[in-house]
This record gives C-alpha cells, sequence and structure tokens, in this order.
C-alpha cells in the first residue's frame, strides 16, 4: 500500500491513539506487573475483542447484540475441546472406567468420544472451527433476522434469547459439555505446558498481538466506504436501500466480523485462563460486555479497549472489597454512562481533556518566556 | 443483471402503471390507477391529502407491495424486484423529509450514493479515485453545495438538505427521478433555484414529482395527473387541469 492509503488508513490522532495503546499493552504492562496480575489483564483483553466486535456493529452499524457470549463461548470451547482431548490420553485417564475419553464423559457414563468431539484431535481444524463455526452460527442468525428485516430491540432480545438457550443447552447436555462447571482441567497445547509463568507471558504477548490485528482490520473497515455506509444505515436504513443496497447483507457482514472477533478472544481466554464455562456465555456476560464498549466509547476501537480495561480493573478491586455490591456499582456505571456520556469514555477524552491538552500546550511556551506567541489554530 | 431488451419497450413509455390497486386492510389507497409517463417528462402528481400520492411512489420503488397490476419499467416488471434492484435498474427517490446522513459529510453523503461497490466487498475495497472526487464535485456544485463539501450534512439549512438528498440521486444518474415534495419548507429563493436546478437536471430524464405548491408545480410541470381518493381525476396540461371543474372542486376550490 502506498504511504498516501497508509495515511488514509491510519489519520496522525489515530495512529497516535495505536502507537500509545500499544506501549501500554506490549510494554508497560508486562514491565510493571507480576505474571498473576498480567496473566489477569490478558484475561480482561480476551473481552476487548468482544468490545471491538460491538464497535463495528453496535457503535458504527447501530445493531445491539446482547448476545456476544455466545460468540465467545464458541471460540472459548473449540479450543477447550481441542486442549481436553489432548488432556485426555489413554494414559492419563487409565483409571476413568473408559480411558481414553474427557473425564467428564466418564462420569456421565458415556462410553466413547461423541462424533462431533472427533475433528477436535487435530489443532489446525479445531483453529479454523474457532473462526468458523461462530462466523456460521453469525451467519444464519444474520440471515435469519436481517433478511426479515429484524432489527433494533426486537434483535437485542432475541441474541439475549439464543445466549439463554445455548446456556441451557450447554449446562443440559453435561455428558457432552461438561455442563455448569465446562471444560475443566487444561493443561497443554501439543505437548506445551499452558499453566507454567513462561507459557503465560507467551500467551499474553500471543493474545496482545491478535488483538492488534483484529484492531488494524476493525480500521480498515472504519475506514472504508462500508465503515460509513454502516453509519449512514444507522441513522437512515431507508435511504441506504434506495440507494441500491441490500442492506442486510452488509448487517449480516459486520455481525459476522463482530462474531469472529469474539470468538478469537473466547480462544485466547481458554488457553490463559485454562478453562471455559457456560458462566462466559449467558445473558450476564454478554451484557457486562456491551458494557465495557459503552463506558469505553461504542464509537472508538481505542476506547472500547480502554473501557474494558478500566471496567474489569474497577471490578476486581471493587469484588475483593465488597463482593455484594459490585454488580449494582455495575448497573450504576452503566446507567450513568448512558445517561451522562453516551459515547463514553474516548468522547469525553475528545470533547474535553484533548481541547484542554492543547491549550496546555499553547500556553507553554509563553509561560516559559518564549518569544513566540501562539499562532497556530487550535486545530 | 439481466439484459435490457430496449427493443421491447411499450411505445416511447419509460414507466407505464397499469391497473394498479393496493389495498390496506380493505381499505383501496390506490385504486386501479393507470399512469404513463414518457420519457424526459416532467410529470407532476397533485391532489389533496391522503389521495394516494406517495403511496404511488412508494409502490413504484418498492417500498410497498401491490395487490394487484403491473409496474412496467423500460420493459421491466418492478412489482417482482426488490428495492435495491429497483434502484439499480434506474430508479430513484428522495423522500419527503429530507433524508440524508447526518453525521456524514457532505461529500461522504454523496459518495455513498456513488453507483458503484454496492455489495458486501464492493465497498469494502472501494476506491475513492479521481473519478469519484471529480463527479462528487460536479454534482456539489450543480446543487449549490460545492463549497460545503467537508461540512456535517447535519450543519446545512433544511433548503440544503432537500438539495443534498436530490444531489444524492443525482450521482445515482437514475433514468426515473421520483421527487416528494421538493419544496416543502423551503424559502422562496430557495424554491427558485431548486425549480432552476429540476430544469437543469431533467434534461436526459424522467422526473415525477409529488408537489403542493402551485406556483412551483406551474414553473416545472409538461402535465399534471390529479389523484383523487386512489383514482385519476384528470390529466394534462396544467392549463387543462386548472379549468376542469372536476378539480376545482375536489382540490384546487378551497
Amino acid at each position: 500500500m502506498s504511504f498516501t492509503g497508509l495515511r488514509a488508513l491510519l489519520p496522525k490522532h489515530d495512529l497516535r491513539a495505536l502507537l500509545i495503546l500499544a506501549a501500554i499493552i506490549i510494554i508497560v504492562m508486562p514491565l510493571f506487573l507480576d505474571i498473576f496480575r498480567l496473566n489477569l489483564v490478558g484475561k480482561y483483553l480476551t473481552y476487548a475483542f468482544v468490545a471491538l466486535g460491538l464497535v463495528l456493529c453496535w457503535g458504527l452499524g447501530g445493531i445491539l447484540s446482547l448476545g456476544q457470549g455466545v460468540f465467545f463461548g464458541l471460540g472459548g470451547y473449540c479450543m477447550a475441546m481441542f486442549l481436553k482431548l489432548e488432556a485426555s490420553s489413554p494414559e492419563q485417564t487409565a483409571i476413568q472406567s473408559t480411558p481414553g475419553i474427557p473425564d467428564f464423559m466418564d462420569w456421565n457414563q458415556l462410553t466413547e468420544l461423541p462424533w462431533f468431539w472427533e475433528p477436535f484431535h487435530s489443532l489446525s481444524f479445531t483453529l479454523l472451527a474457532v473462526i468458523a463455526v461462530p462466523a456460521l452460527f453469525a451467519f444464519i442468525i444474520g440471515v435469519a433476522m436481517f433478511k426479515r428485516r429484524v432489527g433494533g430491540v426486537y434483535f437485542a432480545i432475541i441474541t439475549q434469547a439464543i445466549a439463554a438457550i445455548l446456556t441451557i443447552l450447554i449446562i443440559g447436555q453435561q455428558g457432552y459439555t461438561g455442563g455448569v462447571n465446562g471444560i475443566t482441567d487444561l493443561r497443554t497445547l501439543l505437548g506445551w505446558d499452558i499453566r507454567t509463568n513462561s507459557a503465560q507471558y507467551i500467551l499474553y504477548f500471543i493474545n496482545a498481538i491478535l488483538l492488534f490485528a483484529c484492531l488494524l482490520a476493525a480500521q480498515v473497515i472504519r475506514k472504508s466506504k462500508l465503515g460509513r455506509l454502516l453509519v449512514a444505515m444507522r441513522e437512515r436504513e431507508d435511504r441506504v436501500r434506495f440507494s441500491g443496497y441490500d442492506v442486510a447483507n452488509f448487517k449480516i457482514f459486520v455481525f459476522c466480523i463482530a462474531a469472529v472477533f469474539s470468538a478469537i478472544g473466547g480462544a485466547m481466554f481458554t488457553l490463559q485462563v485454562g478453562f471455559m464455562s457456560p458462566s462466559f456465555v449467558g445473558i450476564v456476560p454478554s451484557i457486562e460486555m456491551v458494557i465495557y464498549c459503552a463506558v469505553g466509547g461504542r464509537l472508538s476501537i481505542f476506547g472500547a479497549i480502554y473501557g474494558t480495561l478500566l471496567v474489569n480493573w474497577a471490578k476486581t478491586i471493587f469484588s475483593e472489597s465488597f463482593p455484594e455490591l459490585w454488580l449494582f456499582a455495575m448497573g450504576a456505571l452503566f446507567i450513568g454512562v448512558v445517561m451522562a456520556f453516551p459515547n463514553g469514555l474516548a468522547d469525553l477524552y475528545q470533547s474535553y481533556a484533548l481541547p484542554w491538552l492543547k491549550k496546555q500546550r499553547l500556553r507553554l511556551p509563553a509561560r516559559l518566556g518564549g518569544v513566540k506567541t501562539p499562532q497556530k489554530t487550535t486545530k | 443483471m439481466s439484459a435490457l431488451n430496449t427493443a421491447k419497450k411499450p411505445k416511447d413509455f419509460v414507466l407505464s402503471i397499469e391497473g394498479l390497486t393496493v389495498s390496506f386492510d380493505g381499505f383501496k389507497a390506490v385504486n386501479d390507477l393507470s399512469l404513463y409517463v414518457e420519457e424526459q417528462e416532467i410529470r407532476v402528481i397533485i391532489g389533496p391529502n391522503g389521495a394516494g400520492k406517495t403511496t404511488v411512489l412508494d409502490l413504484i420503488c418498492g417500498r410497498t407491495k401491490a395487490t394487484s397490476g403491473a409496474i412496467t419499467f423500460k420493459g421491466q416488471n418492478l412489482t417482482k424486484l426488490k428495492e435495491h434492484q429497483i434502484v439499480q435498474v434506474g430508479v430513484g427517490r428522495k423522500f419527503q423529509n429530507p433524508s440524508i446522513y447526518e453525521d456524514l459529510t457532505v461529500f461522504e453523503n454523496l459518495e455513498i450514493s456513488f453507483p458503484r461497490g454496492r455489495n458486501v466487498w464492493g465497498a469494502l475495497f472501494f476506491r475513492r479515485d479521481a473519478e469519484v472526487i471529480n463527479k462528487v464535485n460536479e454534482i456539489a456544485s450543480m446543487i449549490f453545495l460545492g463549497d460545503k463539501l467537508d461540512k456535517p450534512a447535519e450543519l446545512l439549512s433544511h433548503g440544503q438538505k432537500q438539495w443534498l438528498e436530490i444531489g444524492m440521486l443525482l450521482i445515482q444518474d437514475p433514468e426515473l427521478l421520483m421527487l416528494d415534495e421538493p419544496v416543502a419548507g423551503m424559502s422562496v429563493s430557495e424554491r427558485k433555484l431548486t425549480a432552476e436546478l429540476l430544469h437543469r437536471i431533467t434534461k436526459d430524464r424522467s422526473v415525477l414529482v409529488v408537489e403542493h405548491d402551485m406556483q412551483f408545480v406551474e414553473d416545472i410541470a409538461d402535465r399534471v395527473t390529479v389523484l383523487h381518493q386512489g383514482k385519476t381525476l384528470s390529466e394534462g396540461s396544467m392549463e387543462r387541469v386548472k379549468s376542469d371543474p372536476k378539480v376545482i372542486e375536489v382540490y384546487l376550490g378551497h
């Protein structure tokens, strides 16, 4: 790509935001946090994938999904199935009545591996499935909803119902899914122990790199005509339709992209935290992920990541001291943000912090006795 | 897209509507209507409130599905097509209230309507090349917004928003342009400019206008169709229609 093309893709302020974020995540965090805290940050960052998808889907396109946990979970479960199979070799499970199958299957009187588990012996299949399964599922939901012009609140409610259904399904089919406990006791990835400190460092960085890859993909979409079309659809869907576009296809596309982002986050969650359970699939986690995005700023891809980190950091601090109050605080935070700053922290920064910083910078030479008076406009 | 078989055109009509009926729960908003628009004709539809004027436009552009009847545009049956396909065969529609994208700039508003990259991948890899920029500039100066390209559309005045939407249609280069009350809410000077604009842009296309402002109708119309209760009450030149006693009774008289 030419230099001007690159400039158009990443204007100065976006490039600066990207570099600052990269410095924080890739340099500052690993330098100043111990591995326990860093692993925690890594876990938070897996939610940032979901928030990033929501910026495209909800912020730009106006499609509010309250069921992104479904895709986070699907990605996470795909990865967990592979890891679980590796942890269930006949030698490691010799004490079971049927060795060679995951422990929870044995406890549920299953005597052979279900057919849909079989392909997850292969890592390449698993990596493909992490992307393809959620994308396909999102595509089916998207076609069913958007082609029939279901949107707005109705779509949000349906996604929420899907999140509830999937949770119930996972919990109910204990023998196949590990039930309410989820898939636990994951140990190695192709023989590489993922529970060691060094592995957690490496996974943190892989996670960070994937996050930045998704961030760039989101930026490409945002800066393309497709990104502007999403904004146009959010405002005047009919006008877009009567300008010759099949609106449903664009909605399906962005919903699938958001699903894929979420799924990558889910898979990285499983790798870093070492298990996957239905408590990351259902309604509550799905709504929490919307809150991360809302707090950070649903129109800003960078804001969503800061929002995710901040809310989770607050959650950890707060719930350590007042575990029962956390949910109320979270609800209040969401209502507060929506009422006072509908575009979140990113907007707050852009409308107040940035002008203030610029003013300070202009005043600085004058205060230092510099002869140059600030002639440049603030723009 | 199938090739347009130009040979099959019924006479020289760009648009022919035959026996068009739509009923909403038994109420016939448009009742057995027939209407023919010639090439490069400016046709104005007038009539009292509830006569079905906007509904006719909705039916043509596919927003409302007809109960019965046929709408043929350049030999193609529009009633079988979806909204975006109708646009792609060459029918453009302006809504009653200015319908623009307020969060985007004037340039971006026009660019989105540029007829290229209309599917997902096309939009993702769309490039703002010289052709697009030139076309946007050309249209923008035509609609008196040449110096406002970088402004967010929400900052435009009401009249400018109407022009912007007309511009968004022009950039699609439709063969049939449908305008729903294009001068509603405009000042006198804006009306004049709009009439001028319409005269200029209609040179190589047909235009179907719904309008209440009689002065404006006289300014632009080649022929006028008066609708009443979903049916054609009278049709012809403005002079003829104005002196038709039936029209005076139901519409112009009060």
